[in-house]
């Protein structure tokens, strides 16, 4: 049976930086999965993921959310990134966050699938999210940054392909 | 370059039990997979699954939940328990032969500080209210995990069919 989930690559921090990017992303998968375990040294709290460098309009999302007392949905759209991180990452907890992206070799527009895990044992947020990357180009970058600050030592970026045949 | 999604173990239940555990999980792999597809003998639809770590009764088990039951939507929240709770599956009164199932991912298993963790599952029988569940989840234990034992949260039994997969996941 072939290989059909494998690392393309993976970072972790050994000082702190305020973005991690995975580049020259081979296009022989079929899909993408970003893994991303994180803490925070300082600053803001959205983490946000962007694509072979485009911001602009290019972005929207729906999601739905708990913070353990409310939850509801919401969306947004014509975006310069999508926020992965509805709550705020600890300096602390590790928080955990998935990302996949479906056909991203393709010339269609890209969908995506947002996890965000941020219990804190007492505080923190759940929330699950569809996405959209209003671009037709092959993905051949991943971005991770955050809206201030930086991630702290530690902090692990992993990206799979998954190969379809 | 490696395939990276291994099964490590996988339990098919060909009768009732108590509980299912996974022992001795090797430490080679990254993230954990753990896939079920379950039903409990309580008598209502649902049921939960709880999972105990290292066989770690201590309170250091947390939970942030959203649900939704087609109609509504809620959040609710556990701190400082004994084990991961309310992973949402069928019951013994759901229509007969549907098995709820779901999805939990453990990144960094091997640490030996905090380790997050999600869960996604439903317990879908076209028949009774059913939930979709997602799951954040804290384990605040200080060891490895080596081992997880399953049990149903409210019922006393996995029945019969109710199959349990372990997956190790490797970033390199």
């Amino acid at each position: 049976m072939p290989a059909t989930y494998e690392s393309i690559a993976t970072q972790t921090l050994a000082v702190g930086a305020s973005s991690i990017t995975f580049s020259s992303i081979p296009a022989t998968y079929t899909d993408l999965r970003l893994v991303f375990v994180c803490t925070n040294v300082s600053g803001g709290d959205q983490a946000k993921v962007t694509f072979n460098g485009v911001t602009g309009t290019s972005y929207s999302q729906t999601y739905m959310y708990s913070d353990g007392s409310i939850a509801d949905s919401g969306s947004s759209a014509n975006q310069p990134e999508v926020n992965i991180a509805l709550g705020g990452t600890s300096t602390t907890i590790p928080t955990f966050y998935t990302v996949d992206v479906f056909s991203y070799a393709g010339s269609t527009n890209k969908t995506l699938l947002v996890t965000c895990n941020e219990d804190k044992n007492g505080s923190g947020l759940v929330s699950r999210a569809v996405g959209l990357f209003s671009n037709t180009a092959a993905i051949t970058s991943v971005t991770i940054a955050k809206s201030g600050g930086t991630y702290a030592v530690g902090t692990t970026a992993t990206l799979y392909g998954i190969k379809n045949a | 370059m490696p395939n990276t999604y291994t099964l490590i173990a996988s339990n098919v239940l060909s009768s009732s039990a108590a509980s299912v555990t996974f022992s001795s999980i090797p430490s080679t792999y990254t993230d954990l997979v753990l896939r079920v597809s379950v039903r409990s003998d309580r008598a209502a639809t649902f049921d939960n699954i709880q999972i105990r770590i290292n066989s770690d009764a201590a309170s250091n088990y947390s939970r942030t939940l959203l649900s939704g039951d087609g109609s509504s939507e809620s959040s609710s929240r556990g701190s400082s328990e004994s084990r991961w709770e309310f992973a949402v599956i069928n019951g013994n009164t759901s229509t007969s032969n549907t098995f709820g199932n779901g999805e939990y991912y453990i990144p960094n298993y091997l640490s030996t500080s905090s380790r997050p963790a999600s869960y996604f599952g439903v317990n879908e029988d076209n028949s009774a209210t059913a939930y979709m569940r997602a799951n954040a989840y804290l384990y605040r234990g200080t060891a490895a995990i080596t081992s997880m034992e399953l049990t149903p949260q409210n019922g006393t039994n996995w029945l019969t069919g109710s199959s349990f997969y372990l997956y190790g996941i490797k970033n390199s």
